[in-house]
């Protein structure tokens, strides 16, 4: 950012000046103890120390932890950083991240879904019963089992937000409700088969094989983040507000850059680019953009900030929040969908176990704060990633699950702890 | 001498207004006219801050009439004030700490270019009106917890200048400010009143509501207790209007002081 010397202020310039150097003072907008970045590397650095310091941590710990994830778990076995291992990984997390876009939306609330595990499950038995029982089209299913999930979502919205029950209790009740209403839907069998070559199965299992799509898309991507970022300034500039230095903007692109065409490297020495990492990429660009760009995502991060000042600003709290407990509903039933592609049935133990768990801590993990009003649903990518990764490790290790629970136990209680100590930097550094 | 119209822009007519078991309003009336700035007094807990919420919209009226440009009207939340041309700045803000400046001026009615919020649009126009209203603050981009009270109050107040209010309800918008900043707020309801905007202003500062109040309409107890010309009025008369006795603490102390000093 950079001080700009403000014309002087309108209304004032009449005034008669008999102290020259307040006069100076008052026409610069601009506080002079703002701590100003300044240009180059060397401010780069001396930025970066002073968002720390003030707790500003972002997503550094949640990289740090997955670069020594991938080390640890290399040094024990060399399988761990195969092109095939991360394949599993990047496709078998797009179910449970899927759920924790979800829940990063009701988090920025500063509320809680506990109801997502239950809803990814019922909604998958939903798809497979109409699909496979009923003989819908696999895609009328899927359509249906996703909206199902928004209406079920919008049901404990409406108890929350109209009824006011806490969101806590509502969906736990919630998760008992789907729970057996997925065990009543899936019957007697308590499992049904899905057609692994139809669209719900190739969920997981279709890779775009020619290597020019995975190299394609990191081009793609790569080339839209520079041209939006460049554009964007050039209208800041224009309009005479601070922008970002373009030598920023280069060095921003080349690391997107080096971190896009790595992955595609990646994934074309095994099979290619997996369909689910495209999808689950379009829904987090897409949520990234609601949340930032779009009146709607400043009424949800507002809602996390002051509920009383969102509805005094006019805002319709109810509505708002109606609408984020639906879009948590929604991604449940993708992410159910995804978890039913993967072991290609809809059964009963669908949206069990640590499911809710591991979606609630992928959210936080990659930085969701608890406390409502921050948050990105790039974290829930974050999160996810640390979680599956640590997963796959310890199955390449063959260590048994419980232990497994316990190690993810503790890197949920860590990141809570970064969460709460990272608040209470912040508050005292002004940020929160 | 002030320019009044004939209808009052605003007007309330035995507005009651109750929280469980206390009565905060009882039949209140005022009336603002365009033009025109209007100091609301009383003492803590008088029902000045419940009278401007029920305008506002936050807490809707029990009874009687709320009329805009001699029409009843129904205010029952705070989109239908903001409709009508109302702009608050509460006594307890109501600002987003997580959010930045620019997000919080614009707060619920963000300006949007295909859909999209245009942030570069919405960024310029709030360094404008900052500027305009001589608020200095480190930049437009830091989220509001990090500005010190007063600060965060200059911003509540610019606030309420976006979009061309008719009516600016200001709730003791200098309590927390600088003694620069407080001759710049009023300065700027004598700005609002040229451009024939209506104020209702509150305060405790007597000085204040003299300098720039045309009318001054006192409440005690949740009731109308007089409404007085500043011209025509001393701050004697208003001061036990607010107090209810001609023989209170204030006149007390008064005397108390001048005989020591005449010792
Ligand atoms: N939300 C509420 N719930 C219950 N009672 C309330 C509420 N708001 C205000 N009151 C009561 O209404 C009365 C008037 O309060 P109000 O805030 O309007 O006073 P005020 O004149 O603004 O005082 P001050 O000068 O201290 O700001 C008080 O007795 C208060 O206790
Ligand atoms: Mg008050």
């Amino acid at each position: 950012m950079s001080i700009d010397k403000t014309s002087p202020t309108p209304g004032q310039d009449e005034h008669v000046v008999e102290n020259p150097e307040a006069a100076a003072a008052a026409v610069t907008v601009v506080d002079p103890r703002l701590l100003v970045r300044e240009q180059g590397l060397t401010g780069y650095v001396g930025e970066f120390k002073r968002k720390m310091r003030a707790g500003d941590l972002g997503s550094i710990p949640v990289v740090i932890g997955l670069i020594v994830i991938g080390v640890v778990f290399q040094s024990l076995n060399s399988a761990f950083l195969s092109a095939e291992n991360l394949n599993n990984i990047t496709i078998t997390m797009v179910g449970t991240g899927m759920i924790s876009v979800g829940i990063v939306f009701v988090l920025l609330l500063g509320e809680i879904d506990l109801s997502v595990g239950s809803v990814s499950g019922a909604s998958s038995a939903i798809a497979a019963v109409l699909a496979v029982n009923q003989g819908w089209p696999e895609w009328a299913a899927v359509l249906f089992a996703v909206a199902a999930g928004a209406a079920i979502g919008a049901a404990h919205g409406f108890f929350f937000a109209v009824l006011g029950a806490p969101a806590f209790a509502v969906t736990l009740a919630g998760l008992l409700f789907w729970l057996g209403f997925m065990l009543q839907t899936l019957g007697a069998n308590g499992t049904i088969n899905l057609d692994s070559d139809g669209l719900i199965g190739s969920l997981t299992t279709y890779y775009f094989t020619d290597i020019a799509a995975a190299y394609g898309l990191a081009a793609v991507v790569t080339a839209v983040f520079f041209i939006t970022s460049f554009l964007g300034n050039r209208r800041r500039e224009a309009a005479g507000i601070p922008s970002r230095p373009l030598n920023e903007t280069i060095l921003r692109t080349a690391l997107l850059a080096v971190i896009c065409f790595a992955a595609a490297f990646m994934y074309n020495q095994y099979k290619g680019l997996p369909l689910a990492t495209v999808i689950f990429l379009v829904f987090l660009v897409a949520t990234d953009f609601v949340l930032r760009r779009t009146s709607y995502g400043r009424k949800v991060f507002a809602l996390g900030g002051s509920v009383e000042a969102s509805r005094r600003a006019g805002i319709n709290v109810t509505a708002v929040r109606i609408s984020v407990f639906a879009v948590s509903g929604g991604f449940a039933a993708m992410g159910g969908l995804f978890l039913a592609s993967k072991i290609a049935s809809a059964n009963q133990s669908a949206g069990t176990g640590d499911l809710l768990m591991n979606a609630i801590a992928a959210a936080v993990i990659g930085g969701t704060s608890l406390f409502g009003g921050r948050g990105r649903t790039w974290n829930a990518l974050l999160g996810v990633m640390v979680i599956v990764s640590i997963q796959y490790g310890l199955q390449l290790e063959s260590i048994a699950e419980p232990v497994k629970y316990m190690i993810t136990a503790g890197v949920l209680l860590t990141t809570v702890v970064i969460d709460s100590i990272t608040r209470r930097t912040q508050k005292t550094a002004g940020r929160a | 001498m002030v320019h009044v119209s004939a209808t009052p822009v605003l007007a309330l007519r035995g507005v009651s207004k109750r929280f469980g078991a206390v009565q905060a309003l009882t039949d209140v009336e005022l009336e603002v006219h365009a033009g025109e700035v209007v100091a609301l007094v009383g003492d803590n807990g008088a029902g000045k801050s419940t009278l401007v919420k029920t305008i506002a919209g936050v807490h809707p009226i029990d009874e009687g009439v709320i009329e805009w440009d001699g029409r009843a009207v129904q205010i029952n939340r705070p989109h239908d004030a903001q409709d009508l041309g109302i702009a608050t700045v509460y006594q307890d803000l109501a600002l987003c700490d997580n959010i930045d400046v620019v997000g919080n001026l614009f707060l619920g009615r963000e300006l949007r270019k295909r859909g999209v919020l245009d942030e570069v649009e919405m960024e310029r126009r709030a360094r404008d009106l900052l500027t305009t209203l001589s608020i200095r603050i480190p930049s437009v981009r830091i989220p509001i917890a990090s500005l010190s009270g007063g600060q965060r109050q200059t911003v509540a107040i610019a606030r309420s200048m976006l979009g061309e209010p008719k009516l600016v309800i200001l709730d003791e918008p200098t309590a927390a400010l600088g003694v620069e900043q407080t001759a710049q707020v009023l300065d700027l309801v004598e700005r609002l009143r040229e451009r024939d905007h209506a104020v209702i202003l509150i305060s405790h500062n007597m000085a204040d509501v003299k300098a720039v109040a045309d009318k001054v309409a006192v409440l005690r107890l949740g009731r109308n207790n007089g409404v007085f010309e500043v011209k025509s009025t001393s701050q004697e008369e208003i001061i036990s209007a607010i107090t209810g006795a001609t023989d209170n603490a204030v006149t007390r102390r008064a005397a108390r002081t001048t005989g020591e000093v005449s010792k």
